[in-house]
């Protein structure tokens, strides 16, 4: 039923990531400082960015059903949230290896967005444990969308106080976006769109996976009883 | 026959409790209860003093202070009082006692508030006991010049322990491995809170000054705001988990 749609999103997003990556491979400048390896920026960045906004995005969609009672906003929040964890692990791994790469270690503490980034990924990598906790569906989606809502709000809180807490000694390891030259700039938005598509699209797989399976269950459960 | 002047017809004879007297019966049932059960406190306070000692093995040092001595106190307060919000919803969950209070026409925050100030009590008497004994069995630096200011980064620190734990006990009390889920969540939303108390606490505790540093307000001020926030937070999400 909704093939033509996700037929076109897969399109997109698979031509969306050929041109950001023949961008990042032949477009972009090689950095002064760090060299190639600092290509691994036009993944990580975007995969954090996506990750974070999903993050917040499935906070909003916990308010819209905790007010409608709507059962979809429900299924679209958990979609989302699931989803951006999984970004979110691409991020923490992408982040090891420039770590790595940049300053020998596979882990710092002294950049504050990836440690923030982990001690959020460590609050939703218990959002589905959560949810199998609770048996009774309806309990078990409130439950889940006030946890999506606190949750929500925590991301900005938790970036504000770890950056806080950075110590302004060590110079920090991922240089800032915000002074980027043209190119680059291009690239990196470039980047940033498909990896949005990309999210979109593997979100709206899952819905319409999640949606067959529900229907297939209900007619099932029509048939048995005849 | 006429009913008396003083009685009239059709008319509640009580008007509904306001939220303060709510919360305030609330509070003294379970005080009251804490009281002669004896749960919760004594086990955090045993817990925090055990785990002193365990921290002198692991590493093996005799006294402690600055950073290192700030991050210790917290870790174990933060680790006590996971004890006590494992617990603090567990009678009313296994025991009706939800059921009990959404019959009742009363404001359902009157039962966050309740039990907030509850584990803000606990965690009270939790200080009174790990603090000294901190000082008795680990600290280095006298306690007597850094406690007067010491009292504000435990204030605030319990302030958003209350807030976030009684949220997170609410939700995961009716949950399987409930014990599990609580820490796990908990812990995550509380890093803010140990970043502020442990930064704050820290310049107190430092070996060898005779005045003792002073308190860093920013890490205060920002406790402040994030206790304001979570607790706004928890007032406006707790009436969905009460629902049944």
């Amino acid at each position: 039923m909704r093939s033509p749609s996700l037929r076109a999103l897969s399109i997109a997003t698979a031509v969306a990531f050929c041109v950001s990556l023949s961008l990042v491979f032949f477009y972009a400048p090689i950095e002064a400082e760090e060299g190639f390896l600092q290509k691994i920026f036009y993944l990580h960045v975007p995969l954090a960015i996506v990750s974070l906004s999903g993050f917040v995005i499935g906070g909003l969609m916990a308010i819209a059903h905790l007010r409608t009672r709507d059962q979809r906003w429900d299924l679209r929040s958990y979609v989302v949230i699931h989803m951006s964890l999984i970004f979110g692990a691409a991020v923490l791994i992408t982040g090891s290896i420039w770590a790595r790469a940049s300053w020998g270690h596979w882990w710092v503490w002294n950049e504050p967005t990836l440690v923030s980034f982990l001690i959020i990924f460590l609050l939703y990598a218990t959002y589905q444990p959560l949810r199998f906790a609770i048996e009774d569906p309806e309990r078990q989606a409130r439950y889940a969308s006030v946890f999506a809502i606190t949750a929500g709000a925590f991301v900005p809180l938790n970036f504000m106080a770890v950056r806080l807490s950075a110590s302004y000694v060590h110079p920090r390891v991922l240089g800032s976006s915000s002074n980027l030259p043209g190119p680059m700039m291009l690239t990196f938005f470039v980047s940033l769109g498909a990896m949005a598509l990309l999210f979109a699209t593997l979100c709206c797989y899952e819905l319409a996976a999640k949606r067959t399976r529900i229907l297939l269950k209900a007619r099932s459960r029509i048939l048995g009883f005849q | 026959m006429s009913p008396p002047a003083h009685v009239r017809v059709g008319q509640p004879v009580h008007a509904p409790a306001g939220t303060a007297k709510v919360v305030l019966a609330l509070l003294r049932k379970e005080l009251l209860v804490e009281l002669r059960t004896l749960e919760s406190v004594p086990g955090m306070a045993l817990f925090a003093v055990t785990t002193f000692v365990v921290f002198h093995f692991a590493l093996n040092q005799n006294t402690v202070s600055g950073q290192e001595a700030a991050g210790i106190l917290w870790v174990t307060l933060l680790f006590a009082a996971m004890l006590g919000v494992n617990r603090l919803f567990v009678a009313d969950a296994d025991q009706g006692g939800f059921d009990a209070f959404l019959l009742a026409p009363v404001d359902r925050s009157a039962l966050l508030i309740a039990k907030a100030l509850s584990l803000l009590t606990y965690l009270f008497v939790l200080e009174l006991v790990a603090v000294p004994a901190f000082a008795l069995l680990l600290l280095g630096p006298p306690l007597s010049q850094a406690l007067p200011s010491l009292l504000a980064p435990l204030a605030l620190g319990d302030l958003g322990v209350a807030a976030i734990g009684t949220l997170i006990a609410a939700m995961t009390v009716r949950t399987r491995a409930r014990d599990l889920l609580g820490p796990m969540l908990t812990l995550p939303l509380l890093v803010p809170v140990v970043i502020g108390c442990a930064r704050a606490t820290a310049p107190l505790l430092q070996a060898g000054r005779a005045g003792s540093g002073t308190l860093p307000l920013r890490w205060l001020g920002t406790l402040a705001l994030y206790d304001l926030v979570f607790g706004l937070i928890a007032y406006a999400v707790f009436d969905f988990l009460l629902e049944d």
